[in-house]
């Protein structure tokens, strides 16, 4: 079983969890994720890895309550087992032979920035990071991106934090001051990665985005992942999580990604309510 | 003297137009009765032909006498020793093509219903009270299989008789493979499957769920630092095809493997599983094997109105077994032959709204003998719809091979082997089933997995 070693909320909706899950934690890297099942019959849904210790044998997940599986998942505690635990899966981020790079992430998908920041940080890389938030109230691992990167530009859109603006904003103003990037990995919410990408197109900057569709079994044999890039048919699990940012048809990852969504709305209406009626 | 009733004894089946509503079981199985008075049309021929046309050659006149007077253990005892999963088998087989095909009643008239036959002696034993398989003494090797599906389990299944040490890895959260995440419960009921993979753990065979070998761990540590002597490789077919049509990402496009997996797997049609699907009204099925009457007949049951099997091809070359043919045309879905797609077209918010289809002709004869269907121009119309579903085939995953130096792949992304012994390039590693042939029958992987374990045992053995 999956035992959950640590339980913290950093914000009133994102949730770090410390999972026991050793075999995992040896092969782990940036860039790869996990699968969980909460109970038997729970659906199965991916998650990016956020940290991982070898010694320990555990893996950390962050997680922002948006559907019925992850409010289950919330409502774990520590000490509490989760029924299934699979990967690493996916490629593992190339951090291989960069000099300077921009991590720009944006929103719960600052969790999955972080590990990405912190590997190239260890590796001797220089590390800009841009990290946007909603606002202040939403703020996750800031103590953790000054650590792993070599610059940290904070934005929020109502300028409770850092600067008032678009993580593109900051972007734009570092590429025109003069910063010049080996590659930019973008992590985030789908239209944030979008016009990150069609930016940094302008620029001609390598740039790499990290993918986190709709998954089943997460080895490829479901097709449900899957997304065009440079005009071929690619599956997440397999192919990426992470693409050429500049090739990926964001339009359609999106309309995609709303398939379930009236569905989901429902489940985790329901999920509310019986967890509501315990707490009563 | 025989029974010569030119017919097989009938299958009881629940009634189409209450079943193509609900995911029980279709074929209720055969009576003690009916099963001895199907076994009185057995000539018993010396010569066993039906052995022949079996991939794992079970000893059918043989288990087929004991069925006659009776002994039904008996009968159980003499196929479970070629069989690792006779349940399973005497129902998903494709027994017109192989055993049944080749017997001497098929001539004039209908063949044995050898099929029928092991599905009620596997069900007559599984249904006695503490019947429990016997331990075998460990020999002291260990072998890992990867993969739970048939090939993995007749491998580990035949191994563990001989008293290996035998893990089976799983990636997904459950044993079983396309048995539990393909073919559908009212075809092959998931207790079933549990009930013989209980069998194999009786044994000793030992299952890691949960656990993707080529990233959880590799082949390599498998064999260095775990001290596995064998591994075999029945990973399976792995990625949906795709026609490589416009629209096939609009939502409402599911690949077959993806919508099954939703509603077996996953059980997506029952009120308590968290894994939403689609309810769709007007469903199209591109494709004619059975893993597309699989996924049609699974429509209708979800509530579709209509549902139909696009096939470009005519009804001759369908490649689905007879009997599940017979059976999606009984609950009402609607077979358009001869017509392929050429679009999926899509509303303004993204979702299907209907496909794009050209009518067919069957041309010359291609490659593979069946006469290449040829369009007819001009032919195009357009049928509506809410959700398609693509059951063309599947490709080999490239997961292992990607994962694992030196073994040896074709051109297909199949891994090579030696037909015979499942042998693949690296030492001590074999392979079999739809990871090696691209996507076949249940049987076909059986057959493989039954070889590469006699390969095992005799390589280990030297």
């Amino acid at each position: 079983m999956f035992r959950i070693l640590k339980k913290q909320p950093l914000n009133p909706t994102v949730t770090l969890m410390k999972i026991e899950a050793p075999a995992v934690a040896k092969k782990a890297n940036p860039g790869q994720f996990i699968i969980l099942r909460t109970d038997e019959c729970g659906e199965r849904i991916p998650l990016t890895i956020a940290d991982y210790d070898t010694s320990e044998g555990s893996v950390t997940i962050i997680f922002q309550v948006v559907g019925a599986t992850t409010e289950k998942l919330n409502h774990l505690n520590e000490g509490d087992c989760l029924h299934d635990f699979v990967g690493p899966l996916g490629k593992a981020t190339n951090t291989e032979g960069k000099k300077k790079v921009a991590v720009v992430g944006g929103g719960v998908g600052c969790a999955i920035a972080y590990p990405v920041a912190k590997k190239f940080h260890s590796l001797g890389t220089v590390v800009h990071t841009i990290a946007g938030f909603r606002t202040k109230d939403l703020v996750i691992l800031e103590k953790e991106f000054e650590d792993a990167s070599t610059r940290f530009v904070k934005m929020s859109d109502d300028g409770t934090w850092g600067e008032k603006g678009l993580v593109t904003d900051a972007l734009r103003a570092l590429i025109e001051s003069g910063e010049q990037y080996d590659e930019v990995i973008t992590i985030g919410p789908l239209p944030m990665m979008k016009f990150v990408c069609k930016l940094t197109k302008e620029y001609g900057i390598p740039t790499v985005a990290s993918m986190n569709p709709i998954m089943i079994d997460g080895t490829g044999m479901c097709g449900c992942c899957r997304l065009t890039v440079g005009g071929e048919m690619k599956f997440a699990c397999v192919d990426g999580p992470e693409f050429d940012g500049h090739l990926i048809d964001f339009d359609e990852a999106i309309a995609r990604s709303s398939m379930y969504r009236p569905f989901e709305r429902k489940a985790h209406e329901e999920a509310c309510n019986l967890f509501k009626k315990e707490v009563e | 003297m025989p029974n010569m009733n030119p017919k097989k004894n009938p299958m009881p089946s629940q009634d189409p137009a209450v079943r193509r509503r609900n995911f029980g079981e279709v074929a209720l199985g055969y009576t003690k009765e009916m099963a001895i008075d199907e076994a009185e049309r057995c000539l018993n021929c010396k010569n066993m032909p039906c052995v022949s046309g079996c991939p794992v050659g079970i000893e059918i006149p043989k288990f087929i006498q004991k069925v006659k007077t009776g002994e039904f253990e008996e009968a159980y005892r003499i196929i479970t020793e070629a069989s690792s999963l006779p349940a399973v088998c005497g129902r998903v087989c494709p027994q017109e093509t192989q055993c049944e095909g080749k017997c001497v009643r098929g001539i004039k008239g209908e063949p044995v219903g050898i099929g029928r036959l092991e599905r009620f002696v596997a069900d007559y034993h599984n249904a006695q009270p503490g019947v429990h398989a016997e331990p075998v003494t460990s020999n002291g090797h260990k072998v890992a299989v990867i993969g739970s599906g048939p090939a993995g389990l007749t491998c580990a299944g035949d191994l563990a008789r001989k008293g290996y040490q035998v893990t089976v890895f799983e990636a997904l959260h459950t044993a079983g493979g396309v048995l539990v995440y393909g073919i559908p419960e009212f075809r092959l009921p998931k207790a079933i499957v549990a009930r013989e993979i209980e069998t194999l753990k009786e044994l000793g065979v030992k299952i890691d769920v949960n656990t993707v070998v080529g990233r959880t761990v590799s082949i390599r540590e498998l064999m260095e630092e775990e001290g596995f002597e064998a591994v075999f490789i029945g990973s399976g077919a792995g990625l949906p095809r795709f026609m490589k049509i416009p629209g096939e990402n609009l939502k409402g496009v599911y690949s077959a493997n993806e919508f099954l997996t939703r509603v077996n797997l996953m059980k997506s049609y029952l009120p308590d599983s968290a894994t939403p699907i689609q309810q769709a009204k007007k469903v199209v099925v591109v494709g004619g094997g059975n893993v597309a009457m699989d996924a049609a007949r699974s429509a209708m049951r979800l509530g579709a109105e209509e549902v139909s099997i696009v096939y470009r091809r005519s009804l001759d070359e369908l490649p689905a077994r007879r009997e599940e043919v017979e059976h999606a045309m009984e609950e009402g879905v609607e077979f358009r032959l001869l017509n392929n797609p050429t679009e999926i077209l899509g509303d303004e918010t993204g979702f299907v709204r209907g496909v794009r289809v050209i009518k067919m002709e069957l041309g010359e004869p291609d490659a593979s003998g069946r006469r290449s269907p040829v369009e007819i121009p001009g032919s195009e119309y357009e049928l509506e719809c809410d959700c398609v579903i693509i059951a063309i085939g599947t490709s080999p995953n490239p997961l292992i091979k990607s994962t694992t130096s030196g073994l040896e792949v074709n051109r297909r992304g199949g891994i090579v082997t030696e037909e015979a012994t499942g042998r693949t390039s690296l030492a001590r590693v074999y392979a079999g089933g739809d990871a090696v042939t691209g996507a076949a029958t249940v049987i076909l992987a059986m057959g493989a997995g039954k070889a590469a374990a006699k390969a095992i045992d005799e390589d280990l053995n030297q």
